[in-house]
């Protein structure tokens, strides 16, 4: 038998949603397998039951020609398989070594061997060539480090078959050519790869084969080597896509939009912040780029109102706003695509009409005096629905109800129909499909030319790079760089997001 | 179309409240079997003749059945406005109190015109509630201390300064309790002086119909209930959290007040030494709770449990113990909180699925 892992005619059905359906998937022994599909594809399910965290309702699954039961992740782990998520599980304040034996901690007597615990650590390092110091805390170390972490305590429980999800999410792009390095030594020791992933560029450049998933069903499994980007594209989404976003150059005016020297402390009370200073002009779009957890949502929230500055000032249409509600600040012309739109950006039980007017629910003619005028406010959420294609029976029903896509096209209709003059657009394509994200990104290029002013932040560097005039990059609460679009290359914007400086760096932009 | 989609969905809400009624009433049937040694159906037999005589058979026992509805109607939706904002206010009972205790001693001044009286003694009554719940609202978003924790030290202080009011500069010689309010600062009895109903009972149906309209209809009821469900995306859109919550304890206080102003100008026309609480404030709990926060809905939950608190004098009569009826509103509240449970693991598990996507 070739097949380290074979899943037959697996079928896992959620209220409402068939997360996988009869899939057949089939991992070799020393190759990476990608699995490609977008968010909600089933990718993740498929994994969670090979690794026990869901029970199918339907198939089976073969480890080594074998077939067995994995009833729970300890039957995984028993069985070889070990899987890094995509938000770590790593205790903060413990260190590397401990963290790697936590669980399976060799011990003395009944006391846990400390020093053998270092020493496995340092042994099973060297082995995979990973550059790691054992005795360092996890809450020291980089996000980049700590996956590695996260990795050596799947091989210290015995993994051969690794299943990462969503590996390079969180990595710059220096850590994601270091992480392919390491997958590539992990599988010339005899270790098989499972990447669940849904940027393109990483299957080229770090697989040996691919499965795509669309809506719960295998599409197709095809050697990298045989394949290229735009037909994985087409297999993932369904139809073909254009990959590029298409814009003119911008035609940027007046400044409308300032940050001086602002600074904030973060819910720990740490400063998040350490002096930011930003511009942006009417008719361009600013990009932010960043590892997660640079000071983005602070600056955002310091921003938008929703957190209190601790010195600086936020000025729009030479207005200073710093301090001000949130209101007073939506009402000076800014609005906010918020990052999480479960978390802020929807009441997910109230209905689309009532979502539709959050923010200017006591606006005319939505209000009269504390009246609301219901007929008005329907008419207007159906005029926001047929104008941006939300895909819904009608304005009644609940926010909740609607897929992600949808929701997300509702937030942004209302946040331009609030007509401001600076659009905060915080990752506004997260877990979105294809369709969507092509949508959302026209739309505001077209906000764009029609002069409003348009603050992107996103962590996928890909959206930064594709839809920004100007490249602000921010590490460690500090803006550390500011380029323009059209000279930023991936490697020089990967070096200043990891805190690094470069030779040449011009001065370009308002900085 | 829409009105079978209007129909189902009301014919869902409604669907546990029911089930919950009948299964409660099938449970206590078992306890007055144990209680009288009798068959099945003769248990249900006795208990329901009880329970319906006892409240809307005879016409004396429908019109105490009112009187009991009127408090619940005002502690009902007192809780339902808190729940609706995401608070607990267990304080409903100790505004209800000292609003008691307010009304009681502004309806004895003596020489204000009879119309002029009773509205000042409402008022000061809501004036009570709004300041005891507004003391916990305040602290609420101010400073963050627990609503539920303050709310019930509220309570206490409310019982204990009530009493003080009453037995000392209040007292009426040799009773305990004050003296009778002035004819002038007394609700309209429209049955006559033989019945204590009065008309604080269209007072709170009123009240129903104005709430209903302030949750549904107004931009105060749009912004409180956001921020009942969900804090974060109210603070986005630019709502006040911390307004909001006082306002809301405001209102539920207010509303409290009003009731309590009501029964004591309307029902009891006097305050008496509380010997405990009063028991209206925390069935309004379950009033609410029965109603799933619906103002409307409390109309009939509130008749439902004046319905088994009056006819607690004619179970006794037929001999079941009248502890029978707070078994029966005990399984109903256990019913209704698992409903609310049952929907909080659904909608979990909902996330969970596709969270891991």
């Amino acid at each position: 038998m070739d097949f380290v892992v074979e899943m037959k005619g697996i079928t896992k059905v959620f209220p409402g949603v068939r997360a996988n359906e009869n899939v057949n998937f089939q991992l070799k022994k020393g190759e990476i397998h990608v699995l490609l599909g977008e968010n909600g594809a089933g990718k993740t399910t498929l994994m969670n039951i090979l690794y026990g965290l869901y029970q199918p309702d339907e198939g089976e699954i073969f480890v080594k020609g074998k077939k067995i039961n994995i009833k729970s992740p300890s039957d995984a782990i028993a069985n070889g398989i070990g899987m890094v998520h995509q938000h770590f599980m790593l205790v903060q304040n413990f260190t590397v070594a401990e963290n790697i034996v936590l669980g399976k901690e060799p011990k003395k007597s009944i006391n846990l061997d400390m020093n053998k615990a270092v020493e496995d650590t340092k042994k099973i390092a060297d082995a995979y060539g990973f550059k790691i110091d054992p005795n360092s805390v996890i809450e020291d170390i980089t996000v980049g480090q700590q996956q590695k972490v996260e990795i050596l305590k799947a091989l210290y429980r015995g993994a051969e078959i690794l299943i990462l999800d969503e590996p390079t999410a969180v990595l710059t792009p220096q850590e994601i050519e270091e992480l392919g390095v390491i997958l590539k030594n992990l599988v010339k020791e005899g270790k098989s790869i499972i990447l669940i992933t849904h940027k393109l560029k990483e299957v080229m450049g770090m697989s040996d084969r691919v499965t795509i998933i669309r809506r719960g069903k295998v599409i197709n499994t095809v050697n990298t080597k045989e394949t290229n980007i735009e037909q994985l594209a087409e297999m993932m989404v369904g139809r073909k896509v254009n990959l590029v976003v298409e814009k003119k150059p911008a035609n940027p005016k007046e400044v409308i939009f300032k940050v001086e020297k602002l600074e904030a402390l973060d819910h720990r009370g740490l400063l998040a912040l350490k002096g930011i200073d930003l511009q942006v002009r009417a008719g361009e779009i600013l990009g932010i780029a960043g590892v997660d957890g640079n000071g983005q949502t602070e600056l955002l929230e310091v921003i938008t109102g929703l957190r209190k500055a601790k010195s600086g000032k936020v000025i729009i249409n030479n207005k200073d706003v710093t301090g001000k509600s949130p209101k007073e600040i939506i009402e000076s012309g800014i609005s906010n695509i918020p990052e999480d739109r479960h978390k802020r950006g929807l009441v997910l039980k109230y209905s689309l009409a009532e979502n539709s007017i959050l923010g200017m629910h006591s606006k005319k003619p939505f209000a009269n005096g504390i009246m609301m005028n219901y007929a008005k406010i329907k008419e207007f959420a159906r005029k926001l629905i047929d104008e941006f294609d939300v895909r819904t029976p009608n304005e009644d029903v609940a926010a909740s109800s609607l897929s992600g896509g949808n929701q997300q096209k509702m937030v942004v209709a209302r946040e331009i129909a609030k007509d401001p003059d600076l659009i905060i657009a915080a990752q506004p394509t997260r877990g979105l499909d294809v369709g969507a994200i092509e949508y959302i990104h026209k739309r505001l290029v077209a906000e764009r030319d029609k002069g409003r002013g348009v603050l992107l932040v996103s962590l996928e560097l890909d959206e930064v790079m594709a839809l920004s005039d100007r490249i602000a990059v921010i590490y460690d609460g500090e803006i550390v760089g500011v380029l323009d679009a059209k000279d930023a290359t991936e490697n020089d914007l990967g070096i200043l997001m990891a805190g690094g400086t470069l030779e040449s760096q011009s001065k370009g932009g308002v900085q | 179309m829409k009105n079978k989609k209007i129909i189902k969905s009301v014919a869902s809400s409604l669907l546990f409240p029911l089930i919950s009624i009948i299964v409660a009433m099938f449970v206590a049937v078992i306890f007055v079997m144990w209680a009288k040694h009798i068959s099945f159906f003769k248990g249900v037999q006795v208990m329901f003749k009880a329970i319906w005589n006892g409240s809307f058979g005879r016409k004396d026992s429908f019109i105490e059945t009112l009187v009991y509805v009127i408090p619940l109607l005002f502690t009902g939706l007192a809780n339902a406005v808190a729940f609706k904002t995401g608070l607990f206010n267990i304080g409903v009972e100790g505004e209800f109190m000292i609003s008691i205790t307010v009304g009681a001693i502004v309806g004895i001044i003596p020489g204000i015109p009879p119309v002029i009286h009773v509205i000042l003694v409402l008022i000061a009554g809501t004036l009570a509630g709004v300041l005891w719940a507004g003391i916990v609202g305040y602290l609420k978003a101010k400073v963050g201390s627990n609503e539920v924790v303050n709310s019930i030290m509220m309570n206490y202080i409310a019982l204990y300064f009530s009493n003080y009011l009453i037995m000392g500069p209040f007292n009426k010689k040799g009773l305990a309790q004050t003296a009778d309010i002035q004819p002038s600062a007394m609700l309209w009895r429209f049955l006559g002086d033989d019945y204590r109903v009065n008309i604080g009972l269209y007072i709170g149906l009123l009240m129903v119909v104005l709430i209903y309209i302030f949750f549904w209809k107004t931009t105060w009821g749009y912004e409180i209930r956001a921020v009942g469900i969900n804090q974060y995306a109210a603070e986005y859109g630019g709502i006040n959290i911390k307004k909001n919550i006082i306002l809301a304890m405001a209102i539920s206080g207010g509303i409290a007040g009003l009731g309590g102003a009501v029964y004591v100008s309307g029902i009891q026309h006097h305050a008496i030494q509380m010997v405990s609480f009063t028991g209206y404030g925390f069935d309004g709990i379950a009033v609410a709770l029965l109603a799933k926060n619906n103002p409307i809905g409390i109309i009939f939950s509130a008749l439902l449990f004046g319905a088994l608190n009056t006819s607690s004098i004619s179970l006794q009569m037929a001999n079941i113990p009248k502890q029978i009826v707070f078994l029966i509103q005990a399984i109903i509240l256990i019913f209704v909180a698992a409903d609310y449970v049952y929907k909080w693991i659904a909608e979990k598990r909902k996330k969970g699925a596709l969270l891991n996507e």
